[in-house]
Order: C-alpha cells, then structure tokens, then sequence
C-alpha cells in the first residue's frame, strides 16, 4: 500500500488462488500485518504498544462478551449479577477480573502509546488524521470504560455516574436538560443502567472500527520512527511479518505476564473497596474517585476553585477539562517544528519529561481528596499543562535549535551500532527555519 | 491563526486557575478524629503466603472453621452472611452431611401446603439467611443502626483482612480529648468515624469454646473470623493463586521462546549493522 518495494502477495495453494479472485482477504491481511507491509527497520519497544492495544481490546471485547452472559443490567439484581459471577458462574471469577484488570492495563498501554507519539512527533505531517483518529479512539475509550464502571453498580459505581453526568449540569441555560436526558431521569437509576449497558456493549466495536481507520490512516505514510526521518529506500525497511510480528510476539508475551500477575494476585489493587459495597443512593461516600486513568483530567476539572467574571468556577473546570483532550486535536499545527523526533530537539525533549511528570503528578492529586496541598498543586499543573500545549510548544517548535538529522534510517542504524555515519549533515538544522503557521 | 488562538485559549485557562491557586486558603482546624484515626496493624496471614506478598498461600481449613464458628456464635447475631451458600462451607472441610446438618439448623422462609409464608429447616443448596427481613427492621432492632452484611466486608474496606481484626480488637475505653462520644456509640480509632455504633462483640477471653481444642482468646477469635471473611469474599481465593502461578509460568516460556526467535529473526539484520 505504501512503499513501492513492498512485497507482492502472491497466493501458492489453489485456494489462496481461488479465493485472491473472489475475496482477497489474506491479500489485505498480507499488506496490512504480514510481508506486504515495509516497516522502518529501527522501531525500539515502544512501538510495540499499538499491537498491545489492539490485543487488550480484544481481551476486553471477549471477556465482556462472557460477563455479558451472565450480567443482569438491573439495578435491583445488578450488583448481586455480579456477585454469581464471581461466585457461582465457572471460572467467572477470572472473565471478571481479567476485564476489571484489562480496562486498567488497556488504558495504560494507550497512555504510552500516546506519548510515544508525542515523543517522536509522530503526530506531524503527514500523520496528523492518523493521530486525530487515535484521540476519538481515547474518546470512545474514556466513555466505554466509564460506562463500564457504572454497571457494577457498586457505591462508586452509583456515585460516579451521579458526579460524570452532574459535569453537563454546569453549562448554562441547557446543561440541566443535558444532564436529565443523559441519566433517563434525574438521578442515575434503572433507565441510565440500562442505557450504559446498551451502550457499553456498542462502542467497543465502535472502536474497533475506528481502529481499522488508525490502521489504514498508519499505512498511507507509513509508521514513523525513532528518528523521524522518513523512509528513503529499501534499506530502510524490513517487511513487518516476520520481523515486527516476532519482536511484537515477544512484546505481548512480556505484556500478558504482567497482566496476569495483577489479574492472579492482585486483582483489586487498582480499584476502590467502596465499589464491593451495592450503590446507595442515601449515602455518599467520603471521597468519589474515579478509577486512576481519569485522575489528570479529575485533578483538571477541580483545579478550578474561583469564579472568573461570569463564569461559574464548575463551569470553568468542565470547559478545562474537555479542552485539556480536544487541544491534542490541533497539536499538528501548534507544533510546527519540522523536526519530529525529540531525538534531535533537545530543548523541546527536555519540556517533553517535564510534561510527563506534570501528567503524573496531576494524576495523583487526581486520586487525592480535594484538600491542601493538592488543590494548590493541581492549580499549578493544571496551568503548566495548558500553557505546555497552548503557549510553550509553538514557541519552541519556532525558535528551537535543532540537532542534525541522521540522512536516513539506514545510516542511523549503522552509527548507532559503531560504524561512523558517513556525513551527518546540517539538513535537519537547515530545516528547523521559522515556519509560518498556516 | 491557530497558534495566535491557542495562545488566547491557554492564557485564559491558566489565568483562570492560577487566579485560584492565588487565593488565600481558610485555615483548616486541626481534626481530633483524623488524629485518633489508626491504620490496620499488618500481620501475616498464611492465605498470603510467603513474604505476606499474596503470591502463594492458603487458608488454613482449622482457621476457617474455627472462624465460622466465631461468626455463628458471635458476628451472626447481627450481621448476614446472605452471599454465602453452605454448600459453599465444603471449602472449609465440612463434609457433606456435616454441611447438611449446619444448614438444617437454619430456618429459611417458605411456603407451606396452603401458600402460607412459613419456614423451613435450610437445605445445602440455600444461601445463610438474612438476620433481619428488611434494613427498617435491622435498623428498629440495632438502635438506628445498619448491621451490614459480611459476605463481602473484607473486601469493601481497603486492607480488609487486617482492618477487621484491627477493629475487632480496637475497642478503647478511654476516648482522647476533644472527643466526646454520643449515646451508644463505641470508641473505636479504627473505625473511619473513631465512633463505631457495634458494641465490642468480643469480650472475653473464653467466649466461644473452640471445637479443636484450640485456646480461645480475643486476639485468636478475631484472627480466625477475619480469615473466615476473607474466604466468604473472595471464594476462589486459591483456585485463582494457583491458576495464576501456572499461568505466569506458560508464559514465560512462551515468551522466552518469542524472545529468542525474535533475535533469530533479527539476526540478519542486526547483524549487518555490526559487521559492516
């Protein structure tokens, strides 16, 4: 699909070649996943979690399928629905903590998938609708996960929701509106239970769509690189089945014995003990949480404590909070550096782990009851966070000095692995010139 | 145009909360009960197996029983075990017609031959029955409080196992200053609350008088029902643990196995970089 020399498929049994002329779909897998698809030859294990992705959706998608058998989406039997499968359904015990746990371990693959891209700039030109398809993917993913919680239909379950659905009660005029019609009502009960169920089980394969758009976006261009430079030739890449299917086999069997661990020995360590106690809508518990994967964007929307002007404090935490996701939209284009791997830009890498530790620490204030000194501290990196995106990436990718660029992936390989590079030359410097925004 | 509208955008956003952030803070008054409050004492259990790591480990069947017994003659006064069936008791070595006859000790409701709400002795098929019919009973009879049921108490409170037996021995009579408590309520500092309204249900030392001959003490009661609890949550505590270590170790061969035909694969290629 994307580089001339990649290989042809060509079907050998009398089968393949019957079924080439009918529905070539080995054909497709073959340039999508197999030989057909040239893959720079210098991808490190971080670009091994886009496969792990793909798998902790289908993990996901399977073990949900098998709860679904057996879960009753009622609130009056919900919760206790729960409680067979743990105690009475076989080996429901594991299905259910596989995909408590999978939801978990899904989202933190997800995170390092994205700022691996943001490391590499591998949301640059020509990849920007590749990454824009990944943010509705996260979108998608942060809704269903939510939704998800609600079933259970535990205190934080009931809670959650009641606090998730309050967020569109803050806007003006209409958000009271917004609010009932999400619920089915005006607090969460039978019709939202129902509705989240409906829908939980929808947008899995929703995602699962849109991921083959991610997947078609990826092959136009190709995958990017460690270096960012694009690919040149032939020398640059090796077919991705068997090299990348091997390294990603070895990627997941890592990935899988983590996962079990957690899943085996530790399964309730990422969750809340309050959501074993069935949801009382009389008696809110001490701290509402949401699970950890939501605490930067939690910490986000109660870093705003202060009217400003008009504008309600609750109002301005909502607004912070859905644009501190949707600004990831317009990065292409905030990030103007032709440069895209943080390889060779070596201000802009040191503001890159900055940023990671801003998220982190954001996401244990997120986990934190909302008193001091969280609150401070969440007001503080709530604001490095926007002006990380709004204010200082585009300064930067303007007047960064950039290091020289390697000529191509093939010559990057070759000094990395002691061979002198033949001429770094001053390309990548020459490139990084001002460049206009639009 | 985008980066001039990013820029009003993130100004916006960051003065907005910086506003906040430079807003004097009302100072907070010192919380008697957040000092009083204690966290669960940490011992080892055998169901978490060596190093206490939750790894290996299981329950004890003498430990478990003598913990149900503890529950029976104490807890369950009270407090519901309603997630639990006995044929589940097999688990703590109770043979099946010893299971049949802890169950026929129980009445659960029924009807009779006239359609008549009744009762009848439980089978093993039938779950523990409810203490109280409703929680306005529960509440009528317990001076306004909820005794909640324990199916799943180890699991709903955060290190569950050793907040119980922590709380179960955690009764203190003299209650620090700045706190008073209120009618009926027990000083307690592991309580989330420091006032718990459960009376101390362990009192002395020869309360229940253990089948196995083992010596009864308050602290050995607590143990054996905060064990027995943990089993009532978390059923296949050991069937997960043990599917797990055969688990963890399929696949480390298997990756193991992936990691070397990785390098196999990449033989060439990596290996051109270094000889060339």
């Amino acid at each position: 699909m994307s580089f001339p020399w990649a290989k042809h498929y060509q079907p050998t049994s009398d089968l393949g070649k019957y079924m080439d002329s009918r529905l070539p779909l080995p054909r497709f897998v073959h340039g999508a996943l197999g030989a057909g698809y040239p893959t720079p030859k210098n991808l490190n294990y971080f670009y091994n979690f886009g496969v792990l992705a793909g798998v902790a959706l289908v993990v996901q998608i399977i073990t949900g399928i098998i709860l679904g058998m057996h879960y009753a989406a009622n609130t009056t039997v919900a919760f206790d629905s729960v409680e067979h499968i743990m105690r009475d359904v076989s080996g429901g015990w594991m299905f259910r903590y596989m995909h408590a746990v999978g939801a978990s371990f899904f989202f933190a693959v997800v995170y390092i998938h994205i700022f691996r891209g943001l490391y590499y700039g591998s949301f640059k030109p020509p990849r920007e609708v590749l990454w824009m398809l990944g943010l509705v993917i996260f979108l998608l993913m942060m809704a269903t996960a939510f939704m998800g919680y609600v079933l259970v239909w535990g205190q934080m379950s009931f809670w959650g929701a009641a606090v998730i659905t309050g967020l569109f009660s803050a806007l003006p005029i209409v958000g009271e509106a917004i609010q009932t019609w999400l619920l089915g009502g005006f607090a969460p009960d039978n019709a939202t239970l129902n509705r989240f169920f409906s829908l939980h089980y929808l947008l899995p394969f929703v995602i699962f769509g849109v991921i083959i758009l991610h997947i078609w976006a990826l092959h136009i261009p190709g995958s990017n690189n460690p270096t960012g430079v694009d690919v040149k030739g032939p020398q640059d890449t090796v077919p991705f089945h068997p090299y990348y299917t091997a390294k990603d086999f070895f990627g997941l069997g890592v990935y899988l014995t983590i996962f079990a661990a957690v899943v085996f020995f530790a399964p309730n360590v990422l969750g809340e003990a309050d959501n074993y106690i069935p949801a009382n809508p009389l008696s809110t518990p001490a701290h509402i949480v949401p699970e950890w994967y939501f605490w930067p964007f939690y910490a986000i929307l109660r870093a705003f404590t202060t009217d400003l002007f008009f504008i309600p404090a609750k109002l301005l935490g909502v607004l912070a909070m859905f644009a501190a996701i949707l600004l990831l939209f317009f990065l292409p284009w905030l990030d103007t550096s032709p440069v895209r791997s943080n390889s060779y830009r070596p201000l802009n890498r040191i503001l890159f782990w900055v940023f990671v530790a801003v998220c982190l620490v954001l996401g244990v204030c997120g986990g934190k009851p909302a008193e001091e000194p969280w609150v401070r501290l969440s007001q503080i990196f709530t604001a490095y966070y926007f002006a990380h995106f709004l204010i200082i990436t585009p300064l930067v990718s303007r007047f960064e000095k950039t290091l020289p660029l390697p000529n191509s992936i093939s010559e990057a390989v070759l000094a990395k692995y002691g061979k002198p590079s033949p001429a770094a030359t001053a390309a990548g410097v020459g490139a990084a010139a001002p460049q206009p925004a639009e | 145009m985008v980066r001039l509208g990013a820029l009003a955008v993130g100004l916006f956003f960051c003065i907005a909360v910086l506003w906040g952030a430079v807003q004097p803070r009302d100072a907070v008054p010192r919380d008697p009960i957040k000092e009083a409050h204690e966290h669960p004492e940490q011992i080892a259990w055998t169901h978490n197996g060596a190093g206490n790591l939750g790894v290996f480990g299981t329950f004890d069947r003498g430990q478990l029983q003598r913990g149900f017994q503890v529950y029976k003659e104490v807890c369950s006064a009270c407090h519901s075990l309603n997630r639990v069936a006995f044929r589940d008791l097999a688990a703590l070595g109770f043979t099946g017609p010893q299971i049949k006859a802890i169950a026929a000790d129980y009445q659960v409701p029924s009807v009779d031959e006239n359609g008549e709400a009744a009762t009848r002795p439980a089978t093993a098929a039938d779950r523990l029955p409810l203490v109280y019919a409703n929680e306005t009973a529960a509440r009528a009879a317990q001076n306004g409080a909820l005794p909640p049921d324990l199916s799943l108490i180890t699991k709903a409170r955060p290190d569950g196992t050793n907040y119980l037996r922590s709380l179960l021995l955690g009764y203190r009579d003299k209650v620090p200053a700045g706190l008073t408590a209120s009618p009926g309520l027990h000083y307690n500092p592991w309580f989330h609350s420091v006032f718990i309204a459960m009376p101390p249900p362990l009192v002395a030392d020869d309360q229940v008088t253990y089948a196995d001959g083992t010596k009864g003490t308050k602290d050995q009661y607590a143990t054996d029902v905060s064990v027995f609890l943990t089993w009532a949550a978390e059923p296949k505590l050991e069937a997960r643990k043990q599917i797990g270590v055969a688990s963890i170790l399929f696949l480390l061969i298997i990756t193991g196995l992936g990691y070397l035909s990785y390098k196999k694969v990449w033989a060439d290629i990596k290996g051109k970089g270094k000889s060339a």
